[in-house]
């Protein structure tokens, strides 16, 4: 039997737009499971306590401080060193093989899988430099890891700003750095932190990186000082539905709750920041 | 005028945005040094050939055999098949969100998508324990469910938002005439998509499948949570299997400081290191023939 | 003789390979309205960009011969000290994405002016000078682009007038602007002569008749001929610019 080429049309894009449907039902799937299951574990003690009686009762508090912390430090971090960088590859740098051989490195760093970042930084940070398994330890190798999105996103929201605006400043006998401060940097800056926002969701729920460079398998106090080990939520989640024998699967479904909870939160932030600024667009 | 002490900061400030830029290459190749020391303190004591010939990897075992073969093939059977899963998919889907669907399902799906994308492994690595595992156990009726696709699975869900957004730009940045030249000869949208834009966006394309395959290869988490974890050469992909990343991350934490253990398992991370240097290089020459 | 504020010699400018002013002579008195006729591509917004050294954003430009600014190669002055002597006033009314004020005031502000009442009277003055004061006094603090095109450029004059230039560049400051905004612009270009030198690159061979004391005309890169306005436009020497003037091409 042989279709006229409108059937056959219509037959393909039925089949495209189930496609479709397979993936999406499972991305609902799975974020449906997890709140259903997630849910009733929640608590205020949950969310608040320390985990006890070998992780089997309590609550996950440290891991959740320990995940902000671990933001809080990718950010210092990565963020100065990423705008930096991003400036000097759109303002700066003219078209060489040191130009070249910067952005190959970008394009390599944002390949390179998580768990090498994370012998990388266990044999940088933890040994070379002497941190030990410590919150910079862990903070350093993640933000090398998110060094290259926020890169990226600097870099496109550094290219949006018309040239004129550059031209004008110059031609008004403003310094480079002037005219970057003044009229490049505040108009890039919504792309800027909706790429850092997200750079550092993706940096919160990693694992690997953190294994071996911060990460505190069971560590009731909290961190005094960011030589210290923490615990952290991804790696909580690995090792309660890994590594404890009989362990509750209420809890471990309340700890996947929060963690996709909180990448989420910070996703739902640069998306809202996102459409702010674009409604607030200048030029 | 401006003052000598601004004169002063800027030069600071270039200094530092020059300097940025040589870090980043600066961090490259710190990662490579790094992982290169550690492997010739392991190249020192272990034959080089034997890596790469001996087909047992027993790193507690007297005298301990090293051999990546087994995980080496446990990383590309389940590339194999992640990459078989999701292509199609992640094709199928990005032709639908860049020339089929309305631009409001378009929004949608593309949502789903970064959805999809923020997802950390571990939580996946999870539902994998917890659901996928026992489900294909129960479906092909095998001792385990936490085996090789069980793992192929989820990698191949984790590395659709990849493939679906490098296709759908390279899809979109198709030139519009290339269209009207098709309608035109009274081609229908489907003969269009297929005969016309398909064959102009596949250097796009490639490049997406390899991103998504450096993105399999080099995902942790899920796999050590799921594939079974035992370094052994797999007979089929329903068998508990381990891979490169696998290994590092589990195998790391017992390993004595100095010992060859230790050092053999910096040489698995050169050996992902280089792999997926090579597999993003090339990704990057398609994306640039692609915009071209 | 005067000596000329600026001294060109022997000026050629490339972008690349390509050729786009091949040695060019001329020179600029004080308080002069030089006009820079001639058809599109004949290298005059090349030229007026090599006075204040604009045209090295570019990256792959490059010029031979010399600019002297009384008698000073340009060379040897700062990027920010030359511009800021020598302002210019583009093609099309380009505004920062700020207020009206904050357009203004920039230009002191990068040359490190902080005073508030300092800055409020360069501010007036500016905007006095480049006839915008009246229209705009009451909203100062409202954004800048929702000015009509006649007043953004003006405002771009404004601008330029607040780092207090001894030059301003036009390039076809009126192109895209109406009658009426366009002779405000020329009355505004009369009365700044008495205490500035401009040089307005226009293809309109009228304007260049109505403002301009001196006139040069320049074909494909080259400067055919410059004389005072009334001399060039009634008897030239040369055929081409002959050519031009009566609307033969370009």
């Amino acid at each position: 039997m042989k279709f006229d080429a409108k059937t056959r049309e219509k037959l393909a894009f039925f089949i495209l737009g189930m496609i479709a449907l397979i993936i999406i039902l499972p991305i609902i799937g799975v974020i449906a499971y997890i709140i259903k299951n997630g849910a009733p574990g929640l608590s205020w003690e949950f969310l608040t306590q320390p985990p006890r009686n070998g992780m089997k009762e309590g609550g996950i508090f440290p891991a959740i401080l320990g995940t902000i912390y671990l933001i809080l430090g990718t950010m210092v971090f990565s963020l100065p060193l990423g705008i930096l960088a991003a400036i000097y590859l759109v303002e700066y740098a003219r078209e060489n093989w040191l130009t070249r051989t910067i952005k190959l490195a970008i394009i390599n760093l944002s390949g390179v899988p998580s768990i090498v970042y994370g012998l990388f930084g266990f044999a940088m940070f933890v040994i070379f430099l002497k941190f030990g398994t410590s919150i910079l330890a862990g903070s350093l190798t993640l933000a090398i890891m998110s060094l290259p999105v926020i890169i990226t996103a600097t870099k496109e929201a550094l290219e949006a700003v018309p040239k004129s605006f550059r031209e004008i400043s110059l031609s008004l006998g403003a310094t480079k750095w002037q005219t970057i401060r003044y009229c490049v940097l505040p108009y890039s800056l919504p792309g800027i932190l909706t790429g850092t926002v997200l750079a550092l969701s993706r940096a919160a729920g990693e694992t690997a990186p953190i294994l071996f460079t911060v990460a505190a398998f069971y560590l009731p106090r909290l961190p005094r000082s960011m030589f210290d080990q923490v615990m952290a939520l991804p790696y909580h989640l690995y090792v309660i539905s890994t590594q404890i024998p009989n362990m509750p699967l209420s809890l471990s479904f309340a700890t996947a709750l929060v963690l996709i909870v909180l990448v989420f939160l910070m996703n739902l932030v640069s998306i809202i920041l996102r459409a702010y600024f674009r409604k607030k667009k200048l030029w | 005028m401006f003052s000598k002490l601004q004169k002063i900061k800027e030069s600071i400030l270039e200094f530092f945005i020059r300097g940025s830029g040589i870090l980043i290459i600066l961090f490259v190749v710190l990662i490579f040094l790094f992982l290169l020391k550690d492997s010739l303190f392991f190249f020192k004591s272990y034959p080089l050939k034997d890596f790469f010939t001996q087909k047992k990897w027993l790193p507690i075992s007297e005298p301990p055999s090293f051999g990546i073969i087994p995980l080496l093939l446990g990383s590309i059977y389940v590339t194999f098949f992640a990459i078989i899963i999701c292509v199609p998919l992640g094709m199928g889907c990005a032709m639908f969100i860049a020339e089929v669907a309305p631009s409001f399902l378009r929004n949608i799906l593309k949502s789903f998508v970064e959805i999809l994308a923020a997802i950390p492994s571990v939580v996946l690595g999870f539902i994998g324990i917890v659901w996928l595992g026992p489900l294909v156990k129960k479906i092909f009726s095998i001792p385990t469910g936490m085996c090789g696709f069980t793992g192929s699975l989820l990698l191949a869900f984790m590395a659709l938002p990849t493939i679906i957004s490098i296709s759908e730009d390279a899809l979109r940045s198709v030139p519009y005439t290339y269209k009207e030249a098709a309608f035109g000869l009274g081609a229908t949208k489907w003969q269009t998509l297929w005969r016309v834009i398909l064959p102009a966006a596949s250097s796009g394309i490639i490049a997406a499948i390899m991103l998504g395959i450096g993105r399999v290869i080099g995902e942790t988490m899920v796999v050590m949570m799921v594939t079974g974890n035992s370094p052994i050469i797999p007979s089929s992909i329903l068998e508990p299997l381990r891979t490169l990343t696998a290994t590092i991350a589990s195998e790391m934490g017992e390993t004595v400081r100095g010992g060859l253990h230790y050092f053999a398992l910096f040489s698995v991370g050169l050996i992902l290191f280089i792999i997926t240097f090579i597999i993003n290089f090339l990704a990057d020459l398609f994306l640039h023939r692609s915009k071209k | 003789m005067v000596e000329p504020l600026i001294k060109i010699i022997n000026l050629s400018a490339y972008f690349g390979n390509l050729c786009v002013l091949k040695n060019l002579n001329i020179e600029i008195y004080k308080n002069e309205i030089l006009g820079i006729i001639g058809p599109a591509n004949s290298g005059k917004t090349t030229f007026l960009r090599a006075l204040n050294r604009l045209n090295y954003l570019q990256a792959n430009y490059h010029q031979k011969g010399k600019i002297l600014l009384e008698g000073k190669d340009i060379r040897e002055i700062k990027d920010s000290i030359l511009r800021k002597k020598i302002g210019i006033v583009f093609a099309l009314p380009q505004v920062l994405p700020m207020s009206i004020y904050e357009n203004v005031a920039y230009g002191p502000k990068v040359h490190g002016l902080r005073k508030r009442e300092h800055l409020d009277s360069i501010v007036e003055e500016a905007l006095k000078k480049a006839y915008l004061w009246e229209e705009v006094k009451d909203r100062l603090h409202t954004p800048a682009n929702k000015l009509s095109g006649g007043q953004q450029q003006r405002l771009c004059i404004a601008r330029v007038l607040a780092v207090e230039p001894e030059v301003i560049l036009y390039d076809e400051p009126c192109s895209g602007l109406d009658p009426i905004s366009t002779a405000k612009i020329e009355e505004a270009m009369r009365v700044l002569q008495e205490n500035y030198t401009q040089i307005l690159v226009t293809n309109n061979t009228k304007q260049a008749a109505r403002v301009t004391q001196r006139c040069a005309f320049f074909l494909m890169g080259e400067l055919i001929e410059s004389n005072a306005t009334s001399i060039l436009f009634t008897s030239p020497e040369d055929k081409r610019t002959d050519d031009y003037i009566r609307g033969r091409f370009g």
